[in-house]
């Protein structure tokens, strides 16, 4: 049933063959030289292959062959030189589509989920599901201070197309006690890279067919089967995205909501999300082979998915279930859960328009209100068209004279500063020297003062040695009489001391 | 480090940075779904191709762009008609419409009457270049706008088709002149017009020739070696380079062949069918031009020409000392052709190709 349904799908897009259902191929390298996937798309004329072609047997045998184009109908004037044009004969251009789909495969696409949603609520089982592998991943705690983003990159390759899908997850979401900051690091994740993105491309050598765009794509936001309606956190957090990125609301284990509930919560979910005004994203409805299917799948949203890696056996085939005491669980049976619808939705046959919708919707706002925050416009002050490049050097010219402005002043305050210092020490240092002058001058008159003091002194002494000579002649000359030998000893002595 | 491998932008802020780890899926997803999409999209929006074609008057320009196309683009002046050459270079441009099998096109070109036809032919390629950087310039002033549209118009030139008359000796110094400047700004394939007064021998020897002036003088016309990618490319574009420049005849008259009817010029010695391969290489210009390397020829106008174009623009007005990425359009006597551009072509690793096995220069 999934199968038929999945088919279907295609059936309506090209109306030419139906891809053969393939096993995955192993690293089947793009394959330039021949096999495409019948009924796929048309096979690119080689040139060489053409060449030897036309070699070997001529040319006009082929324009025989083909007949000639019947003109279409004249197209309206678009704009006031351009004509349409009938030609009368076969060109060849209508391999265009297909050089721009193998410049696309060589090149590989890209594609970034960001799954938000309470821990515990399924979403890397869904995601493991959704893409038929097992990514590795291991529960998450419950005790996260604050709500984190984890990215992983996979490399996944389906015959010859290769996708880098990056998965997003929103870890601690809804664990904590105050919830009131739960949404920020989302919203702030989604701008930066934004962000990332903007900066590339305003570098001046940038290399944008090279750059991993790392723009979330699709947000796949999961809401728990309360059955009621839906939380405030999820209110606040799709109101704060809704204009960042494509929101997708799933509800989450919908194998616990039995079907009638789930009309219900389903229709009580819509009505609320419309009238809050949170713009969740519409599956395009314009382009006719894709509009019917889309539109029906509109009125089915949020879709209600279960997701299970695990197989059981049901009548003679494993699938993929969840297995309960009370019966079976099928995740890719259409009237168990929507998860056919998602995958059909999300991959086959929308996501070259979300990544369109994200690169020219999001993006571009984001661009607009950055520039603008930055004070750029189109438009000067006198309606004339400004360019981005005048306003930036204008803007520039300004940032430089205000440098310089300040340079001049940091200038004048350091040499007003040098110069005061220099005068202080120059006047600390005078001062050293008349201090110096000072003791000196002290120095030199205690100097003097002692000179002066023993001069006095020798002469004291001087005088003193006299006075002693001269009282000692004077006792010893009673005694003269015995020592005329000693006198003149004395004398000699005296001779001898003057 | 190789100048052309360059890692991917480190700069996205992640919490944690992210190991790309190849998975198996373990059956069918729908991933393939998405190249209907895109072509979808791509038949929704249609195509836009813009070419130019540069030669002296009466060597067949016009006509060969009726045959292309295979549409009356525009009237192709008949000889003894005593049209006045005009005095200067003028360009003039026509745009149409042309659809085939669901698959709109856009398609305009551009004509250059008077190029090489005066006197004195001294600086004839600047309305050319001119031209060329102007539409160059205004898908630069559409990108920077704040309010931007969703599709910019594409009017830069994608390819220039280049017609060396069939003098049967060499390049002339106009030739050469001409080339050298704008090899590095568009594009350029060079045809021999005309062809039918070459035999096939002189034929050989005449593009044997040119092929050796293109190399004495660095002349790097498109296929560009380059900007191949992988092995399987540079297979394709040798065959490629070897057989250019082309020797091409037009014709928009039909006559009766054997029964059959075919584009053709009438002589009194026969019919020179356009579209046969022994006739002349009419096919593998049509070929290349429009079957097989269009989008080629647009991805290397948008992300090598263009990219050179804004670095060249945004750092003139900067006054900042160039980078390495910046392209010398004025003339210099042996510009080296390679160098200047030093971004790559794609995310795939992009062997610089220095090899010389099939080529000495």
């Amino acid at each position: 049933m999934g199968r038929a349904a999945h088919c279907s799908a295609f059936a309506v897009v090209k109306g030419q063959g139906l891809p053969r259902r393939r096993q995955c191929n192993h690293v089947s390298r793009r394959d330039r030289t021949g096999e495409r996937p019948a009924g796929g798309l048309r096979q690119l004329p080689r040139w060489d292959s053409l060449h030897h072609e036309l070699f070997q047997s001529h040319m006009a045998a082929k324009t025989a062959g083909m007949p000639s184009q019947l003109p279409d109908s004249e197209q309206n004037q678009k704009k006031d030189n351009t004509r349409s044009l009938t030609m009368s004969g076969h060109v060849g251009f209508e391999s265009l589509p297909d050089q721009l789909v193998n410049r696309s495969i060589q090149q590989g696409f890209c594609f970034n989920i960001l799954c938000v949603g309470e821990t515990g609520i399924g979403k890397s089982t869904l995601i493991d599901t959704l893409f038929n592998t097992n990514f590795e991943d291991h529960e998450s705690s419950h005790f996260y201070p604050h709500v984190r983003l984890k990215a992983q990159t996979y490399e996944l390759q389906e015959s010859n197309v290769r996708l880098k899908l990056t998965i997003v997850n929103t870890v601690g979401f809804g664990d904590q006690i105050n919830k009131e900051e739960s949404y920020q690091p989302i919203v702030d994740y989604i701008d930066a890279q934004f962000e990332a993105y903007l900066q590339e491309e305003l570098k001046i050598k940038r290399s944008l067919f090279n750059y991993h765009d790392s723009r979330i794509h699709v947000c796949l936001y999961f809401i728990s089967p309360t059955g009621h309606s839906l939380k405030t956190l999820d209110l606040l957090t799709m109101k704060s995205l809704d204009s960042k990125v494509n929101i997708i609301p799933v509800i989450a284990k919908a194998d616990a909501i039995s079907k009638t509930e789930l009309q219900k919560f389903k229709i009580k979910l819509m009505s609320e999300l419309v009238s809050n005004g949170v713009q969740i994203y519409q599956f395009p409805t314009d382009d006719e082979t894709i509009a019917k299917i889309n539109a029906s799948m509109n009125g089915h949203l949020p879709f209600a998915v279960v997701g299970s890696m695990d197989e059981v056996k049901v009548g003679n085939k494993m699938v993929k279930a969840r297995q309960y005491p009370w019966g079976i669980v099928q995740v890719e049976n259409e009237n168990h859960c929507d998860f056919v619808k998602l995958r059909e939705m999300l991959l086959c046959t929308n996501m070259e328009d979300l990544r369109d919708q994200t690169h020219t919707r999001h993006y571009e706002l984001y661009r607009r209100c950055k520039l603008e925050e930055l004070g750029f416009t189109d438009v000067g002050p006198e309606h004339e068209p400004l360019s981005l490049q005048e306003t930036y050097e204008a803007k520039r010219h300004e940032f430089y004279g205000e440098r310089q402005r300040k340079e001049e002043e940091m200038k004048q305050t350091f040499v007003q500063r040098v110069k005061e210092k220099e005068a202080m020490l120059k006047e600390a240092e005078r001062e050293l020297q008349a201090k110096f002058e000072h003791l000196k001058r002290v120095h030199q008159e205690e100097r003097m003062k002692l000179e002066e003091k023993r001069r006095l002194l020798e002469e004291e002494i001087i005088a003193f040695s006299k006075k002693k000579a001269t009282s000692e002649i004077h006792q010893n000359q009673p005694f003269m009489v015995p020592g005329s030998s000693l006198r003149k000893d004395k004398d000699r002595k005296n001779s001898n001391f003057m | 480090m190789d100048p052309l491998r360059q890692p991917p932008s480190p700069c996205s802020p992640r919490p944690s940075s992210p190991r790309t780890q190849s998975c198996e899926m373990l059956g069918y997803v729908g991933i393939e779904a998405v190249l209907d999409q895109l072509k979808i999209k791509a038949m929704k929006m249609g195509f836009e191709f813009n070419i130019m074609v540069v030669g002296q008057s009466g060597l067949g320009k016009s006509t060969m762009v009726n045959t292309l196309f295979k549409s009356k683009m525009w009237k192709s002046t008949l000889p003894g008609l005593g049209v006045p050459t005009p005095k200067t270079l003028q360009l003039q441009s026509v745009t149409h419409v042309i659809e085939e099998k669901g698959v709109k096109l856009k398609l305009t070109v551009t004509d250059t009457p008077g190029f090489g036809d005066q006197i004195n032919n001294d600086k004839c390629w600047d309305p050319i270049l001119g031209y060329i950087n102007e539409q160059y310039e205004r898908y630069l002033q559409e990108e920077i706008l704040i309010t931007r549209q969703r599709h910019i118009p594409d009017t830069r030139v994608h390819c220039c088709v280049y017609f060396v008359p069939p003098t049967g000796h060499c390049l002339r110094p106009l030739d050469i002149e001409f080339l050298q400047r704008l090899c590095q700004t568009v594009n350029v394939v060079p045809v021999i017009a005309r062809a039918d007064s070459l035999t096939i021998e002189e034929r050989e020897a005449f593009r044997r020739r040119i092929q050796h002036n293109l190399r004495t003088h660095c002349i790097e016309v498109y296929p560009q070696k380059c900007f191949d990618e992988d092995i399987n490319d540079r297979i394709l574009n040798s065959k490629i380079r070897e057989r250019i420049p082309f020797a091409v005849v037009g014709a928009d008259r039909e006559h009766l062949v054997n029964g059959r009817c075919v584009l053709g010029r009438k002589t009194k010695w026969g019919i020179i069918e356009v579209e046969n391969m022994a006739h002349c290489e009419f096919p593998l210009l049509r070929d290349l031009l429009i079957r097989t390397h269009l989008q080629d020829l647009k991805d290397i106008t948008h992300n090598i020409h263009y990219e050179n174009y804004r670095v060249f623009r945004l750092n003139k007005s900067h006054v900042l000392p160039r980078g390495p990425g910046w392209v010398n359009l004025a003339p210099g006597p042996a510009p080296s052709p390679a160098s200047p551009q030093a971004t790559p072509r794609t995310m795939k690793v992009c062997r610089w190709t220095q090899d010389n096995s099939d080529d000495e220069c």
